[in-house]
């Protein structure tokens, strides 16, 4: 699990300095992006942001599509409060690092114990990494053109890698593929931002009862 | 950029890590609701791969960035680690514009 752990983070830390890059080419000083990466600290929603606002999309729809992605952390919290202890104190600290990576370490723990250590350990890691890619990358930003390293390639990469293991569910490729068409269709015709907002539609997919899906009320 | 966005968007990405977590605790929702929600992640982040792929503003483009996501495709396929996954779709996306 550690070690599972720690090359996670590793990964997460080259994402981050891409994140750090990304965000100072799309017009953030070096403070707002660390800013980010620290009271955020969700990484799809601030790749989100970034994209829209470096595109030249509007403040609303920057911020609309990030908070519709952060959305899905507030999923994750119901999950990990039937899984950890701990004052409110305790509790608010946690609720910071409930993100995809933490939650997926520790749900896929055998028991209560080690799903305890898995959240809080994949979560300072994680947390540590996140933050010194940023940093990293967000002091290297002025210095390199982002395109000359196919950095701008590195988010959707990133996106692909994260994904793909949801689509071994039937209902989760139906989202992604009509969330994939929606933004296709709108892009050329809504103002930047607005296609990712639009795409969110395609969760109503879920709106269909099951017929006979054993992986509903999985926490992904 | 503004410190607005940097301010809201923290603030509300808390918000729903906090409300999940600690306000509704262990409570359950809705079936549809945690249906519906649990589909956030495979529909947005693959919109998001679209739009970062295929478009430059509001123009839909097919540049070096296709052939680099298509690398990372078939790593993420292959089950190849994440950071392999990111190196990959940024080295060939390099590579082709480099040669192109």
């Amino acid at each position: 699990m550690i070690t599972a752990c720690l090359t996670l983070s590793a990964a997460v830390g080259v994402f981050a300095f891409s994140f750090g890059v990304g965000s100072v080419a799309a017009g953030a000083s070096v403070a707002q992006t660390c800013a980010m990466s620290i009271f955020v600290f969700t990484g799809a929603s601030q790749f989100s942001a970034i994209s829209v606002v470096g595109a030249g999309g509007s403040l609303g729809s920057a911020l609309g599509g990030a908070l519709v992605l952060a959305a899905r952390n507030g999923v994750y919290g119901l999950a990990m409060s039937r899984r950890l202890d701990g004052s409110l104190g305790r509790r608010l600290l946690a609720a910071q690092f409930t993100i995809d990576e933490t939650t997926a370490m520790s749900v896929t723990q055998p028991d209560r114990r080690r799903q305890q250590i898995a959240f809080w350990f994949t979560g300072l890691t994680l947390f540590t990494l996140w933050n010194l890619g940023t940093l990293i990358g967000a002091l290297t930003g002025s210095a390199i053109d982002p395109k000359t390293f196919g950095l701008d390639a590195a988010f959707p990469a990133g996106f692909v890698a994260m994904v793909w293991p949801l689509l071994s569910d039937r209902r989760a490729r139906a989202a992604a593929v009509l969330g994939s068409l929606i933004c296709l269709v709108a892009t050329p015709i809504t103002p930047v931002g607005v296609p990712i907002l639009l795409s969110a539609l395609a969760v109503l997919v879920g709106v269909q009862r099951p017929v006979s899906d054993p992986s509903e009320g999985r926490p992904t | 950029m503004s410190w607005t966005l940097v301010i809201v968007l923290a603030a509300g990405a808390y918000f729903f890590k906090v409300t999940g977590l600690v306000f509704l605790g262990g409570r359950t929702l809705p079936p549809v609701l945690e249906r519906c929600l649990a589909l956030i992640p495979a529909a947005l982040i693959s919109a998001l791969v679209v739009k970062d792929t295929f478009s430059s503003g509001q123009n839909l483009v097919l540049d070096a960035r296709a052939v680099g996501i298509a690398a990372a495709t078939f790593a993420a396929w292959r089950r190849w680690p994440l950071i392999v996954v990111i190196a990959l779709g940024a080295a060939v996306t390099a590579l082709v514009r480099l040669v192109g």
